[in-house]
């Protein structure tokens, strides 16, 4: 909407502006703390509170977060378990995501029987609570030996992914003319030429979005990792949440803060990055 | 027959008459052979796929309804014992307070982002300045983890460390901000927690849907002489209804589904007065290892999803038709 006509400029200071201001300033508070705490001492948090002004900068927490601080026993920082999640999430991201444009490219572009209610279960997929899979993941990993290995989580993610990544594509992949697969196949092209060399070539944008998404989702998830990794092969928001739960010793503030944004850094960046195409991802099949 | 050989087998024909293209031929007969073998596996390898994919989602429905159904604790027992697990549930303290909980949580947490997130992308959408900026900044949350929103909440939140004793520090001494760890106020700290995470995101569904209303509709209005807000409370809000819903609805089963925020934020606390019916689950299956009484409790969180999912569904399916009808 947004004609200029449709606000006078008093509404629109006292009223637009202030409010838009101020909910700015609600979802930047958080990150502002845990920015200035991330360079606060440990006396200094505790002496007062955890919203305030460092009196002066320190980068000890930050090596502490990276380095040094002891999660569950192992001091060792949290770089190996960002290196964890790193393992898992990018094998995963690519793998789910070139198997899901697969998938779309069946249920959109090689019509078979039954592909609508293929695609309604995939959809379903999406909806499916994590909690309904624990046991059969539990069970499927034990069968395979894969029980606290890396490349456990990684099938799950890849398995686990396929939901979004085939909606994702699939959606996509209904708006290419019929009339550009049927000349391909007149030319003599097959399943896999066809896929290869026409309609993956046009996925860029899509793949973008699915690529952001799945990463996203992946570094972030915590139910699978906490449940199906101990020790030193926990993702990150794993360790973090168990350098959260260390209630024995006293609660380090600063450090905590500049392992939280340490976790925090690689989705920023992706999102700061991608934000545009984040925001498609997001939107996509709700909005059309 | 030199003709007919010819035709079926060209490669033998032209191979006797002519023997430097006959290697032509052979590469030919092999690039196609070796493109009909990668057509092969390749639809081999899609076929997996969408069988995992399908496979996947049924499989492991069914196969976790079929456990809720069994005696099994730490392993598998595939003998039937009926509803049991299911009707213990249904007298169980604590899986009636997650559900408690979760209404409480659930609603407050629609309600709030759902208008927040209205109220945003209403005001951006008047051409204000630095929009690009302030969606940024409204939706950063949501590239997040539940895990460290939760933490840093928590420090927020917590009287000793938080917003209490800052304000406190400020000089007003008496100053009571305790919902964390006040058994009646805490589940309202999730909701807290969650608003910041989620608005942003219905904020961001909401403007695609204001930005993709026909400019028209507005002028008649205008013309009519009706007040801004007139014109979204009776036109553009009716108008991306259906939106407003695909809102409702992905906010509603975002809150059926937190489980790693409330963990980071109160741990289900204090007592059990934020514990929602995903930990319920994760503590039956983990914590206690019965998994059949931890997988009862997860096919009743299916099933509150699918209450509203299924209504959606049918809605959906209804509107399709229409229009289609309609053209």
């Amino acid at each position: 909407m947004a004609n200029d006509s449709t606000l006078s400029r008093t509404t629109r200071y006292a009223f637009v502006y202030p409010v838009l201001i101020g909910f700015a300033l609600f979802f930047l508070v958080p990150l502002l703390v845990v920015v200035l705490n991330s360079f606060r001492t440990f006396q200094e948090i505790s002496q007062t509170s955890v919203l305030g002004w460092p009196r002066a900068w320190h980068w000890h927490n930050w090596s502490e977060a990276w380095g040094g601080y002891c999660f569950a026993g192992v001091c060792s920082g949290i770089h190996p378990y960002m290196w964890n999640s790193l393992l898992i999430a990018v094998p995963a991201t690519i793998l789910s995501t070139l198997l899901g444009a697969i998938n779309g490219y069946q249920l959109a572009l090689w019509r078979f029987r039954g592909d609508s209610v293929a695609f309604a279960i995939i959809t379903f997929g999406v909806f499916l609570p994590a909690q309904m899979k624990l046991v059969p993941w539990a069970i499927s990993l034990r069968a395979l030996h894969l029980s606290n290995t890396l490349s456990g989580l990684v099938l799950i993610h890849v398995i686990g992914g396929l939901s979004f990544t085939t909606l994702f594509c699939r959606n996509y992949y209904v708006n290419i003319p019929q009339d550009l697969i049927k000349a391909a196949r007149v030319d003599g092209a097959g399943w896999f030429v066809t896929f290869w060399r026409i309609v993956l070539p046009l996925s860029a944008p899509i793949l973008i979005v699915t690529v952001i998404w799945q990463f996203t989702n992946i570094w972030n998830e915590f139910l699978f990792g906490i449940t199906f990794s101990e020790g030193a092969n926990r993702p990150v928001t794993a360790a973090l949440m168990a350098l959260d739960a260390n209630i024995a010793q006293a609660r380090e503030y600063g450090v905590e803060s500049a392992a939280v944004l340490l976790a925090a850094f690689p989705t920023l960046l992706v999102y700061v990055l991608g934000g545009r195409y984040f925001v498609r991802g997001l939107t996509a099949g709700s909005v059309k | 027959m030199p003709g007919d050989s010819i035709v079926t087998n060209p490669s033998t024909a032209v191979r006797t008459s002519d023997p430097t293209n006959s290697e032509a031929v052979r590469r030919r007969d092999h690039f196609l052979l070796r493109a009909k073998v990668v057509d092969t596996i390749a639809r081999i390898i899609g076929l997996v796929t969408l069988t995992a994919a399908i496979g996947y989602v049924v499989g492991f429905t069914l196969w976790t309804t079929w456990i809720s159904f069994t005696d099994s604790t730490l392993l598998p027992d595939y003998e039937f014992v009926g509803f049991k697990h299911y009707r213990r549930l249904f007298h169980t303290h604590l899986w009636q307070v997650s559900y408690e909980n979760l209404l409480i949580y659930g609603v407050c947490f629609m309600v709030l982002a759902g208008s927040i997130g209205m109220l945003l992308a209403v005001l951006i959408d008047q051409k204000v300045r630095a929009e690009n900026l302030l969606r940024t900044i409204y939706l950063y949350p949501m590239a997040l983890s539940f895990v460290v929103t939760g933490t840093v909440w928590s420090w927020i939140l917590n009287p000793s460390i938080g917003v209490q004793n800052f304000v406190r520090g400020l000089g007003w001494i008496h100053f009571r901000f305790d919902w964390l760890v006040d058994r009646h106020m805490a589940i309202y700290t999730v909701v807290i927690a969650a608003v910041w995470q989620a608005s942003g995101f219905a904020m961001a569904l909401l403007l695609a849907g204001l930005r993709s209303l026909d400019q028209d509709l507005y002028k008649a209005a205008q013309i009519d002489g009706a007040s801004p807000a007139k014109m979204y409370l009776r036109i553009a809000i009716p108008a991306i209804w259906p939106i407003v819903l695909a809102v409702l609805v992905i906010l509603l089963q975002f809150s059926i589904k937190t489980y790693e925020l409330v963990q980071a934020l109160t741990a289900g606390g204090p007592g059990i007065a934020t514990t929602l019916p995903t930990a319920v689950v994760y503590d039956y299956m983990f914590q206690r290892g019965l998994m059949g009484q931890g997988s009862a409790t997860a096919v009743l969180l299916l099933f509150s999803l699918l209450i509203i999912l299924g209504p959606y569904a049918i809605y959906g399916r209804i509107r399709d038709r229409r229009m289609s009808r309609n053209g």
